[in-house]
C-alpha cells in the first residue's frame, strides 16, 4: 500500500474527540483512500497531503487512542503502525500528534508515549478556538521550547482554520527530524527497561527496541512478545526480576509508566496554560437535561424514536423509486429480448433484479449512518450508551450495543457496520451476532401478507396489529439469552472494563457525516454488493433450468379455452415445479413438514436464503397468479386462503391452517435469510466462521421454533 | 476513605488509591485519574449505573464494580475550586 508518487509518510494520531477526522478530511481533502490492515477488522485511511509548498506525503489516520497500552485491536494497529511493524506499510517519517486544546495534560500523555518511540513529531492543539472560549492562553513556543523545540501549532479544524500552519508544520518536522523530548525515567526502571531489552534481543535474536522494552515491561498484554517471538518461559523470569526492581524503586510496575509520564507533562506544563475570564462549556448544563433520572430516558426514548422511524419514512420514497426504477428498466430491456428467452429471463430477473436487491438497501444504509454520525459528533453517542448500559452489561454486551441493535429493525447491514463503534471485541463480536434478529423490514412484508391474508380475516384487525407487534418481538426475545450464552460460555475472551469518555458537545460537522456516510455505502456497494450479485445469479438459475419447451405446451393443450394470463401464470408454475430448485424442494419438503409447510412454501424458503423478502413472489409463482405479486395483492390471498393439501393425511384441510401460518412467520422472524447480511458478517468478523456459524444457528432455531409452534397450535386448535 | 461506587452524586474527594493490575484502572490511569487527583461524582445513570465521574477536566463513565477498587479520600483537603467543566 504504498503511493509511488509520495515518497514521505505521515501519522495522524490522537484521542479520541479531538477532531482528529475533522483534521484529516481538511489535510487530505477527500482524496482518500480506505483500505484493512492485513489480519484485523480495523480499517486503514490514507490520503494525499499537500504540504503547502507542492510537496506530497502519504498521511494515514490511525485510529483514535488514549493510551499505547495495547488493549484492543485498534491500539495494537497504532503500536504496529507507528514502530513500521506492518506488512506492506513503511514506518512514518513523522507523526502528527492531535491534541485537544482544552485538555492539555491528557492528551499529551499519548503524545509522550509516542515521544518514546523516536519519530519526529507535529504537535497540533485543535479545537483552539473553544479553548480560547473557555479563557485558555496557550504558549506555543514555551510549550515547543519544553518539548524540545518540535512544531507546535493552534488549530481549529471544524472552523478550517490553522490548516496552512500545519501543513508547513509538517513539512518542518519532515525535513529537520527533530524529535520530541522523551520523559527521564527513575534510575531503576531504566535499568530494568535496558534488562529486559537485552534479555529479549539475546534470546530472540531480534532487535528489541526502547519502546518494545517499555511495552514489554509495562504491558500484561503480551502482544509484544509475541510479535518479537520472546516464549513465556523466556520472558517469565527477565520480566518478574525487571518488575520486582521497579517495584523496589517505590513504584507499582503497572502504574510506572503513568505515574513516570504525567509528572514529566506537568513539569513541561508548568506555566503555559493561563486561565483567563471566559465562559464555561455548556456541556454539563445539557447533561444536566439529557442525562436526568426521568427526563433523560424519555428525551432518549423520543430522540432515537424519532431518528429511527424517519429512517422508516425517509427511506421509504426512495426505495419506491428505486423499485419502481428497477421495474422499468426490466420493461424496458425485456421486450426486445422476446425471442431468446433465456436471455431476457437471465437479464431481467436475474442481473435487474440481483442490482435491485441490494440498491434497495441504499437508502436505509445512506440515512441511517447519516443518523449514526450525527449521533457520534454530537457526542450524543456516549450519553446513550451511559443510560443504556445497564440494560445491556447483564447479557454480556455494553450501553455501545443499543444502537446496532435498534438500527437491526431498519436493517442488519448498516447495523453489522455500525457496530465497530463497540471498542470491546466480544462485546463487538457478540452484538454482531445477535443483530440478525433483529425485525428488519424486509421481514416486513412476509407478517404483512400472512396478517392480511389470515390473522385479519379469520380474527379481526385487532389480532392483526398484535401479531405484526408480536412477531417483532420474537427476535428479540431470543436475541438476549443467544448473548447471553455467547459472551458467558462460548467467546473466552477476557471483557473489557467498560470506561467510556462523555465528550464535549458538538454542533456535527456536515461534510464530516457525509462523507463518513458516502464511504460506509461505498463500501457496502462494493463488498457486500457483489455476493448478494453472485447470490441472486444462482437462485436464478436454479429456478429457471432446466427448461423444456414441451411444458409449456402441455399446459396449453391442457387448457385450450383459458385466458392467455391465465395461461402464462399455469406455465410459470409449473417451470418452477420441474426447475431444480422445484425439484430440490420437493425433495426436502418432509424436512418442512414438521412445520406445515407443502412443497410450494418449501421452494418459497429456500429461494428466500438470499433475500427473505423473496418469498412474496415466489408464492406468487407457485400459485399461479403470476410474477410481481405484492403483500397487497388480493388473488395471491385468495389463492393461499383456497389452498388445500391434496394428499397425505392432511389431505382436503388449508395449508394455510393458523398453526401453518404462525409457524411460516416465526420462521422468518428467526431464520438467516439474508446473502448480504450473512456477507457483512463475515466481512466485519473478519472471517467466515461466524458467518458460518450464524447461518446454522439461526436456520437451526428457526426450524425448532416453528416447529414447536406449528405442533402446540395445531393441537389447541 | 470511602470507594467511589459509594459516593454520592456531587461529591468530591481526592483519590488514595487504586489497583494496577486491574484493566479498568489502568484505563484511568491513562486518562490522568493517579493517586492524589481531586474527582468528583457527577451522576449515576438512570438506572443506578454506571458512574459518570469528572476529575482532571474531562468527565468519564465507569460501571459500579469498576469502581469499587477506587478508594476515595473524601474528607481530604480538596481544593474549593470545582475542576473545571469540559
Amino acid at each position: 500500500m504504498s503511493t509511488p508518487e509520495a515518497g514521505l509518510l505521515v501519522a495522524l494520531v490522537g484521542n479520541p474527540n479531538t477532531g482528529k477526522s475533522t483534521l484529516f478530511n481538511a489535510l487530505t481533502g477527500l482524496r482518500q483512500r480506505v483500505g484493512n490492515y492485513p489480519g484485523v477488522t480495523v480499517a486503514r485511511k490514507s490520503g494525499t497531503c499537500d504540504l503547502g509548498d507542492g510537496q506530497k506525503v502519504e498521511l494515514v489516520d490511525l485510529p483514535g487512542l488514549y493510551s499505547l497500552a495495547a488493549a484492543s485491536p485498534d491500539e495494537q494497529v497504532v503500536i504496529d503502525a507507528l514502530s513500521g511493524n506492518i506488512a506492506g506499510d513503511r514506518r512514518p517519517d513523522a507523526v502528527v500528534l492531535v491534541v485537544d486544546s482544552t485538555n492539555l495534560l491528557r492528551n499529551l500523555f499519548l503524545a509522550s508515549q509516542v515521544a518514546e518511540l523516536g519519530r519526529p513529531v507535529v504537535i497540533v492543539l485543535n479545537q483552539a478556538d473553544v479553548a480560547k472560549e473557555q479563557g485558555l492562553r496557550i504558549d506555543i513556543d514555551l510549550l515547543s521550547r519544553r518539548l524540545g523545540g518540535v512544531p507546535v501549532v493552534l488549530s481549529s479544524a471544524w472552523k478550517g482554520e490553522g490548516i496552512l500552519d500545519v501543513r508547513r508544520a509538517i513539512a518542518s518536522a519532515v525535513a529537520k527530524q527533530t524529535p520530541m523530548k522523551r520523559v527521564v525515567w527513575p534510575t531503576n526502571i531504566a535499568a530494568a527497561l535496558t534488562d529486559v531489552a537485552t534479555a529479549a534481543a539475546t534470546d530472540t535474536g531480534k532487535q528489541v527496541s526502547e519502546a518494545d522494552a517499555q511495552r514489554l515491561l509495562f504491558d500484561t498484554n503480551p502482544s509484544t512478545a509475541d510479535r518479537l517471538g520472546w516464549t513465556v518461559t523466556q520472558r517469565d523470569k527477565t520480566l518478574r526480576s525487571a518488575r520486582d526492581r521497579v517495584r523496589n524503586s517505590g513504584y507499582n510496575p503497572m502504574a510506572a509508566e503513568p505515574l513516570v509520564h504525567y509528572a514529566h507533562l506537568r513539569t513541561v506544563l508548568e506555566g503555559v496554560v493561563t486561565e483567563g475570564a471566559g465562559k464555561a462549556g455548556r456541556s454539563a448544563a445539557v447533561d444536566r437535561l439529557l442525562l436526568h433520572r426521568f427526563l433523560g430516558p424519555v428525551l432518549f426514548l423520543g430522540i432515537m424514536l424519532g431518528f429511527f422511524g424517519s429512517v422508516f419514512w425517509l427511506a421509504k420514497f426512495p426505495m419506491a423509486w428505486i423499485q419502481s426504477g428497477v421495474d422499468w428498466t426490466k420493461t424496458v430491456v425485456a421486450p426486445p429480448l422476446d425471442a431468446y428467452p433465456m436471455l431476457q429471463s437471465l437479464l431481467a430477473d436475474g442481473i435487474i433484479g440481483g442490482v435491485g436487491a441490494f440498491l434497495v438497501f441504499l437508502p436505509q444504509i445512506l440515512i441511517l449512518f447519516l443518523f449514526i454520525g450525527i449521533l457520534e459528533d454530537s457526542g450524543y453517542m456516549a450519553r446513550a450508551a451511559f443510560i443504556m448500559d445497564r440494560l445491556f452489561s447483564w447479557c454480556g454486551l455494553n450501553g455501545k450495543s443499543f444502537v446496532p441493535l435498534l438500527s437491526g429493525f431498519a436493517c442488519a447491514i448498516p447495523s453489522l457496520l455500525s457496530t465497530r463503534t463497540i471498542e470491546d471485541p466480544k462485546a463487538r463480536l457478540a452484538t454482531a451476532f445477535v443483530v440478525p434478529f433483529m425485525s428488519c423490514s424486509a421481514r416486513f412484508p412476509v407478517y404483512a401478507l400472512m396478517c392480511a391474508a389470515f390473522i385479519g380475516p379469520l380474527y379481526g384487525p385487532g389480532w392483526e396489529s398484535v401479531v405484526m407487534v408480536g412477531m417483532h418481538c420474537v427476535g428479540l426475545l431470543f436475541a438476549v439469552p443467544t448473548a447471553f450464552v455467547l459472551t458467558r460460555l462460548v467467546l473466552k475472551v477476557k471483557p473489557q472494563p467498560f470506561v467510556l469518555e462523555l465528550p464535549r458537545y458538538q454542533m456535527p460537522k456536515p461534510r464530516d457525516v457525509l462523507w463518513r456516510m458516502w464511504q460506509n455505502a461505498a463500501e457496502f456497494v462494493s463488498k457486500a454488493g457483489t455476493v448478494i450479485f453472485a447470490i441472486t445469479i444462482i437462485v436464478w438459475a436454479l429456478s429457471y433450468f432446466p427448461r423444456d419447451a414441451s411444458v409449456a405446451e402441455r399446459i396449453k393443450a391442457a387448457n385450450p379455452a383459458a385466458a392467455e394470463e391465465v395461461v402464462k401464470a399455469k406455465v410459470q408454475a409449473a417451470y418452477v415445479e420441474q426447475s431444480y430448485m422445484g425439484r430440490f424442494g420437493k425433495a426436502v419438503q418432509p424436512i418442512f413438514d414438521p412445520l406445515g409447510f407443502d412443497w410450494k412454501i418449501t421452494v418459497g424458503v429456500l429461494a428466500s436464503f438470499p433475500a427473505r423478502e423473496v418469498i412474496v413472489s415466489t408464492l406468487g409463482v407457485t400459485y399461479s397468479v403470476g410474477e410481481g405479486a405484492k403483500a397487497d395483492s388480493q388473488h395471491l390471498r385468495q389463492a393461499m386462503q383456497n389452498a388445500k393439501w391434496s394428499e397425505g393425511p392432511r389431505a382436503g384441510t388449508p395449508i394455510f391452517s393458523l398453526a401453518a401460518v404462525l409457524a411460516l412467520m416465526v420462521f422468518f422472524a428467526l431464520c438467516s435469510q439474508c446473502g448480504p447480511t450473512i456477507a457483512t458478517l463475515a466481512q466485519e468478523t473478519g472471517g467466515w466462521k461466524w458467518a458460518a456459524g450464524s447461518f446454522v444457528y439461526m436456520t437451526a432455531l428457526a426450524w425448532i421454533v416453528a416447529t414447536l409452534v406449528y405442533q402446540v397450535v395445531i393441537r389447541l386448535s | 476513605m470511602t470507594p467511589l461506587s459509594q459516593l454520592l452524586p456531587g461529591q468530591f474527594g481526592k483519590l488514595a488509591s487504586l489497583n494496577p493490575e486491574r484493566g479498568v484502572d489502568q484505563r484511568l490511569m491513562a486518562l490522568g485519574l493517579l493517586p492524589g487527583m481531586v474527582l468528583k461524582l457527577i451522576r449515576k445513570a438512570p438506572l443506578g449505573d454506571p458512574l459518570a465521574i469528572e476529575f482532571a477536566g474531562q468527565v468519564v463513565s465507569l460501571r459500579l464494580a469498576e469502581a469499587e477498587n477506587l478508594i476515595v479520600d473524601v474528607s481530604a483537603d480538596c481544593p474549593i475550586q470545582r475542576p473545571r467543566q469540559p
